[in-house]
């Protein structure tokens, strides 16, 4: 599904090399985690695999099905199956959330040549999973994440997520900033579109999502580069000695 | 009576040929950039009292309307160009402009708009505006019943003609052109044309006030809720004419109507001068509702061509409880300079405004409202959106003025600007004078930037840049769009996204 191979990224206005190397493959249907100390470029992969600007390639690759994905627009690695589960979501003013998700469909769809969904066929879509999420029909008026809370933002990811049925999902520390329940509630709705054509990349400092979305692999980051791959269990043995045995390993 | 000096009109083609594809291809994305070819008669160009007199003679007005035009050329003479606004432009050559262009088929006015030359027809039905009775405005999706616009098409200097002017006749609804009405209704005209915006108000009005050719006049009756929405459309076509329209609306006692007002005009690397008067008179008990959606052409990339569009709009409420609501989305021109106003003469009187002012690549605007509180208990309320692009300047400049008498009025005011990039400039020179101890105005003011992080969230969900800038600025202009009629929220809307193409990156 995701082939990431040998990725080196820089900033674009300085010097600094973030990611040294990085090779992951991701296969259809698996929920890979990624843990590691912070500045070690997690949530870089994640912005560089979306597109956002103020990164530069200087070495290696990425594709998705096959398809080159650092050389498409953002719009395209969106229409052609990428999702980014933002860790800090911005908020548009003014922009009805329904209003968003609804230009959000409907341009996948027409950039796939797939028919747009008409307005009554989206309301009973956006209903049915707005409600699984437990977000009710106020927070759908509400413009773009401007007031939500921290779970609220969180859970209207996961909303665009279930709406937009990406193929590869990449989720970044969506678990911070959430207490117990809302964990739980992002963490069923993940679990929902877990799917045999759907991929997962978890990133993450804690165990704790993890309890609840299961992982088929573990892999830890550091200094711009995966050092340690491993099962579910690597998690719980980060979680339990740091990361310092783990990087003096490494070393 | 002094004899009418013989000038020779000369009638000249209209254009040189350009094929629509090709006028396409040049101007971009303003897609009313072609032109329509048609045989036109010009009065030579400059201003003078003999042109003034032609004007007049050709619209077979009355004489004491000569009268007053030539009064107001005799003054305009005398006057300096006003430089007080943030705009810069290169200095206007008065004498090298047209006043006077007409098709040379509307020599003997039609009867009806049967009568009327297809080409000019083609030319508004390319624009997408109905002319024909049967025709409707686009149908908005969910509306029960299809709802008609009676619509007065003005082509350069004249009117082609009217829309449903039987059918409104019967409310005693009179719509028509205003040369129309100076000929049918001139009591009317001579008791209210002057009267919201004197002729010595202010150099551009002066000037309009000698040479105005055609523009519209209303009338409702009292107690009337007009049965249709009234509009007019104002297409320029031939080059370096000046368009210079006039337009009176009175709204009688207990009355409403609802009036819309579109321009456009062709791509030209000239600039032309559009200096237009809007006087709106309503009793007490009455409303109207004014929009504007303004597409002149705003010139290139470059900022050469376009038109100045220096306009004088104000509304006097005169009678108490008498409302008034200005609507504007000023898309277009290259310098936009106008503040729709309200006298809020009458007790309990209500004055409104709303705009989106959108200025890209070189386009300028001064733009904002006067709202002066003569009378007790009124209230006015601004919410103005200026939004820059390219290298653009966009100022806002309102006037909220609370005379002593004027016990216990309200203003509020809110105006937001939003900036794209970082070449552009906004501007807010608010003046707010309050000469009693009762009254209350609040002021709120708030400068964004579209930002970057906005539009990759947007792309990353499958929206291209231009969508979801369109997106963002539509979220900003909310709350003014929704303020104008249906079918002009539409256009509107789709009219935002457009002028801002390339406004991003």
């Amino acid at each position: 599904m995701l082939e990431i191979n040998n990725l080196h990224v820089k900033l674009e206005e300085e010097d600094k090399v973030i990611l040294k190397g990085v090779t992951l493959s991701i296969k259809p249907g698996s929920v890979h985690a990624i843990m590691g100390p912070n500045g070690s470029g997690k949530s870089t992969l994640s912005y560089v695999l979306s597109g956002k600007g103020g990164y530069e390639v200087t070495e290696g690759s990425a594709s998705l099905e096959g398809a080159e994905l650092l050389e498409m627009e953002p719009e395209e690695r969106a229409a052609a199956g990428l999702f980014l589960a933002f860790q800090y979501p911005v908020e548009i003013p003014g922009v009805g959330n329904m209003t968003f998700l609804r230009t959000a469909v409907n341009a996948q769809r027409k950039a796939r040549g797939e028919d747009e969904l008409s307005a009554g066929d989206f309301l009973k879509i956006v209903r049915t999973k707005a409600k699984a999420l437990k977000i009710d029909a106020d927070m759908m008026k509400r413009p773009v994440n401007v007031g939500f809370s921290g779970g609220e933002k969180k859970r209207n990811e996961i909303l665009q997520m279930a709406m937009l049925e990406p193929k590869m999902c990449i989720l970044d520390e969506t678990d911070s900033g959430l207490d117990v329940d809302a964990m739980k509630l992002v963490s069923e709705g993940v679990n929902a579109l877990r799917d045999a054509g759907r991929s997962f990349l978890v990133i993450t400092h804690y165990q704790r999502l993890l309890d609840h979305i299961k992982p088929d692999f573990v892999h830890i980051m550091a200094d711009g580069r995966i050092v340690k791959t491993g099962g579910p269990e690597l998690a719980l043995e980060v979680e339990k000695n740091g990361y310092a045995d783990l990087l003096a390993e490494v070393v | 009576m002094t004899a009418m000096p013989k000038i020779e009109t000369e009638v000249r083609e209209g254009v040189d040929r350009e094929t629509i594809e090709t006028v396409n291809a040049m101007a971009g994305k303003y897609k009313y950039g072609w032109e329509t070819e048609i045989e036109m008669e010009f009065a030579p160009k400059g201003v003078n009292e003999d042109i003034v007199r032609l004007i007049s003679a050709k619209n077979e007005e009355p004489e004491w309307m000569l009268e007053w035009r030539l009064t107001a050329f005799r003054r305009w003479v005398e006057m300096e160009e006003p430089d007080w606004a943030m705009l810069s432009y290169p200095k206007i050559d008065y004498q090298d402009i047209y006043y006077y262009a007409k098709p040379k088929s509307m020599e003997v006015k039609p009867k009806s708009l049967d009568e009327v030359d297809p080409k000019l027809l083609a030319t508004y039905a390319k624009l997408g505006i109905p002319l024909q009775e049967q025709m409707l405005l686009a149908g908005v999706e969910g509306a029960e019943e299809p709802r008609r616009v009676a619509v007065d098409a003005v082509f350069d200097s004249v009117s082609l003609g009217t829309t449903f002017q039987a059918e409104l006749m019967k409310a005693g609804v009179i719509f028509c052109s205003i040369s129309e009405a100076l000929r049918e209704h001139p009591e009317l005209v001579r008791k209210y044309i002057g009267s919201v915006v004197p002729q010595s108000d202010n150099y551009f009005a002066t000037l309009n006030s000698a040479v105005f050719s055609d523009g519209s006049f209303v009338y409702i009756p009292p107690g009337t809720r007009c049965p249709m929405e009234l509009s007019t459309y104002f297409r320029i076509n031939a080059e370096n004419t000046g368009q210079f329209e006039r337009t009176l609306i009175i709204c009688d006692k207990g009355a409403y109507v609802s009036y819309l007002e579109g321009c456009t005009a062709p791509k030209r690397d000239t600039n032309q001068l559009h200096a237009a008067v809007v006087e709106i008179v309503i009793m007490e008990d009455a409303e109207v509702k004014y929009s504007t959606v303004q597409n002149w052409y705003p010139g290139d990339e470059n900022g050469v061509g376009g038109i100045f569009n220096f306009v004088t709009k104000r509304a006097d409420c005169r009678g108490d409880r008498a409302k008034v609501m200005w609507t504007q989305v000023e898309t277009g021109s290259a310098i936009t300079w106008k503040y729709p106003s309200c006298i809020l003469r009458g007790d309990d009187s209500q004055g409104e405004f709303y705009s989106i002012a959108i200025a890209n690549n070189a386009q300028q605007a001064d733009t904002g409202t006067k709202m002066i509180h003569l009378g007790k208990r009124t209230k006015s309320r601004i919410v103005s959106k200026g939004i820059s692009a390219g290298r653009a300047q966009n100022t806002y400049r309102g006037l909220v003025s609370m005379h002593p008498k004027a016990k216990e009025s309200r203003n509020y005011t809110q105006c937001d600007s939003l900036l794209i990039g970082d070449k552009c400039g906004a501007h807010t020179v608010p003046y707010i004078e309050v000469k009693n101890n009762s009254s209350r105005v609040e002021h709120e003011a708030t400068t964004s930037k579209v930002d970057d992080d906005q539009l990759f969230y947007c792309r990353s969900r499958g929206m291209d840049e231009e969508e979801a800038v369109a997106l963002v600025v539509n979220g900003f202009c909310k709350e003014v769009l929704q303020s104008l009629p249906m079918e002009f929220a539409m256009e509107a809307q789709a009219l935002v996204a457009i002028s801002l193409e390339g406004s991003v990156g």
